[in-house]
């Protein structure tokens, strides 16, 4: 369980993390959105015990970050941003260190160590210095020191970035195993990452949360949500569609795609088009070889809710400060 | 294990991971020995003992402790690694105490590898070894003085070459505050008292008692509270970067 009250922190005259109040349980996976600087990174710096907050508290597994900094550490692992390590350690003599630390002994070390090695697929540079491997690796290397302890709230800042497609794979595949019964927060500008990991996200722009729902939810708010995209072969049929189905009651407006022949059908607001567009399809004997109801497309949420603050009803304060 | 002895041994393996702890020791060991047998007149002396060999090492301290004590948390914080070190569940103190006693060890491995002088000295005439071993307690003393200096003006920064040249600078107003020109100066603004006070902050006073074989509570009393000091400054630092 992890709870923030009013958490602030203030770098001279900029706010960048201004009064975030949330909590996250168990079996919640968080996905930390925001522009670059939004404060993603400084809010989970303050959840890890790295930086003290200016204003307010951090409470992890029931310890004050600030009270009883050694026991709330005690039960996170923390990739911090970028995943440094050791460079002159092998990765072996690390993540010793790392269990020396967190006082791993015996046979629960072995096992745990052996785990580690195994799940992030470090067996062949476990005996190579660290500061010799792969970008990739060493973000690996940055997720087996985090999850060494088996901890229950695990903190990563940007878990996949530098990795291959697979690897992200594998890491989110990962991600997902271990939220059954542990709390994640994940901080990504990877938009994808969220639909496929999180249960919950979090948009912060300027310090504050401007939205706090499921990725479902904030498809949702997509002006995309429950709009058709149709693609043609011919031409004529593609500018046919789109003055037709301009003219729709249900459509709010249709976006064309001219060298692809693709026409996007956006509904008024909570509204549904796809009966109505099938409805003309059938009727004007259009070939159309795809077809499909998108979601919500969460890169337009995202883009809406942190570039605008003011559309969002959270007025951005402390940005501008003289 | 202590979370402090983790951190001691990553630290003291550190320094050993690089070409950096052989060349020190090289340099240590040759400009010891130049300043024992050249510039102290060890032979010319015709004396069985170590004053000259202990008499420069506030000197070379001066310029050599620094060199191991900037990387200590400078370097953490350049590559990030303070980060991870400081949400792994340890204390500051843990933290500090366990990198600053690496240093330290490391410090004193240099200083024992100057055996052979001793080795020498007994060769050549039947000095006094409590005197000696006396001389080398100093040593380690001061060079945890140093030490400790360096310690916290590296915590401060994430440039090693600053937490060098910072660290020699406050490790040269220790060492000349016990010089008789600095003193005559204070004499001239200050009161007595003022002027006793400087005197006994000193590096020189206190190392020259031991050094010359005199173990005095008093001086062993000085050196811990230095280090003592200079640690919780360490941590104030810290804590301070932590908030800022």
């Amino acid at each position: 369980m992890i709870k923030t009250q009013n958490l602030s922190k203030r770098y001279g005259d900029v706010l960048a993390v201004d009064d975030l109040s949330f909590s996250v349980a168990p079996g919640e996976v968080l996905g930390f959105l925001g522009a670059n600087g939004a404060g993603k990174s400084t809010t989970m710096r303050m959840i890890a015990g790295f930086l003290a907050p200016s204003a307010g508290r951090v409470s992890v597994c029931g310890h004050d970050i600030e009270h009883d900094p050694v026991a709330a550490k005690a039960c996170v692992g923390y990739l911090p941003e970028g995943a440094p390590s050791y460079g002159e350690m092998t990765v072996a003599e690390f993540l010793d260190f790392v269990a020396d630390v967190r006082g791993l002994a015996g046979a629960r070390r072995a096992e745990r160590r052996r785990f580690v090695i195994e799940r992030l697929a470090l067996e062949r540079v476990a005996n190579q210095v660290i500061e010799t491997l792969s970008k990739g690796y060493r973000r690996r290397v940055g997720l087996a020191q985090a999850l060494l302890h088996d901890p229950q709230v695990l903190i990563l800042d940007e878990p996949t970035d530098g990795l291959d497609p697979n690897q992200k794979h594998e890491v989110r595949r990962l991600i997902n195993e271990l939220s059954k019964d542990k709390l994640v927060i994940v901080s990504t500008h990877i938009l994808e990452e969220v639909h496929e990991v999180c249960t919950r996200a979090i948009i912060i722009a300027s310090g504050r949360i401007v939205a706090d729902e499921t990725p479902v939810a904030l498809e949702a708010r997509s002006r995309y949500h429950h709009a058709v995209t149709l693609r043609f072969d011919r031409p004529e049929q593609f500018a046919a569609a789109r003055t037709a189905l301009g003219g729709l009651r249900e459509v709010a407006a249709v976006e064309a795609d001219d060298r692809g022949l693709r026409l996007t059908a956006i509904p008024r607001s909570g509204g549904a088009v796809l009966p109505a567009v099938s409805g003309l399809i059938a009727a004007n004997d259009w070939d159309v070889p795809e077809l499909h109801l998108e979601a919500g497309r969460l890169d337009e949420v995202f883009r809406t809710l942190t570039q605008s603050p003011a559309s969002a009803g959270a007025p951005a304060r402390g940005d501008n400060t003289p | 294990m202590n979370p402090m002895w983790a951190v001691f041994r990553r630290e003291l393996r550190g320094y050993f991971a690089t070409p950096l702890a052989y060349v020190f020791i090289v340099i240590f060991l040759v400009l010891a020995a130049v300043f024992t047998f050249q510039v102290g007149g060890f032979f010319e002396r015709g004396q069985a003992d170590l004053q000259p060999f202990f008499r420069w090492h506030p000197w070379l301290y001066l310029v050599l402790i620094p060199a191991i004590s900037m990387r200590l948390w400078a370097e953490e914080r350049n590559s990030g690694s303070i980060e991870l070190l400081m949400t792994l569940p340890l204390t500051t103190w843990q933290a500090v105490l366990g990198k600053f006693l690496a240093a330290w060890a490391f410090a004193g491995v240099a200083l024992a590898l100057t055996f052979p002088v001793w080795i020498t000295v007994n060769y050549l005439g039947h000095p006094d070894n409590g005197a000696i071993l006396a001389g080398y307690v100093g040593s380690l003393l001061l060079a945890g003085g140093f030490l400790a200096i360096g310690t916290c003006l590296s915590a401060a920064t994430r440039n090693q070459v600053v937490a060098f040249v910072t660290a020699a600078l406050v490790g040269f107003g220790f060492l000349l505050a016990g010089f008789p020109v600095v003193l005559d100066f204070v004499r001239g603004i200050l009161p007595q008292p003022f002027v006793d006070a400087v005197a006994s902050l000193s590096f020189l006073t206190h190392f020259d008692a031991i050094s010359k074989g005199v173990i005095d509570l008093k001086d062993l009393v000085y050196f811990a509270a230095l280090i003592g000091c200079w640690l919780a400054a360490t941590a104030l630092v810290l804590d301070m970067k932590k908030a800022e």
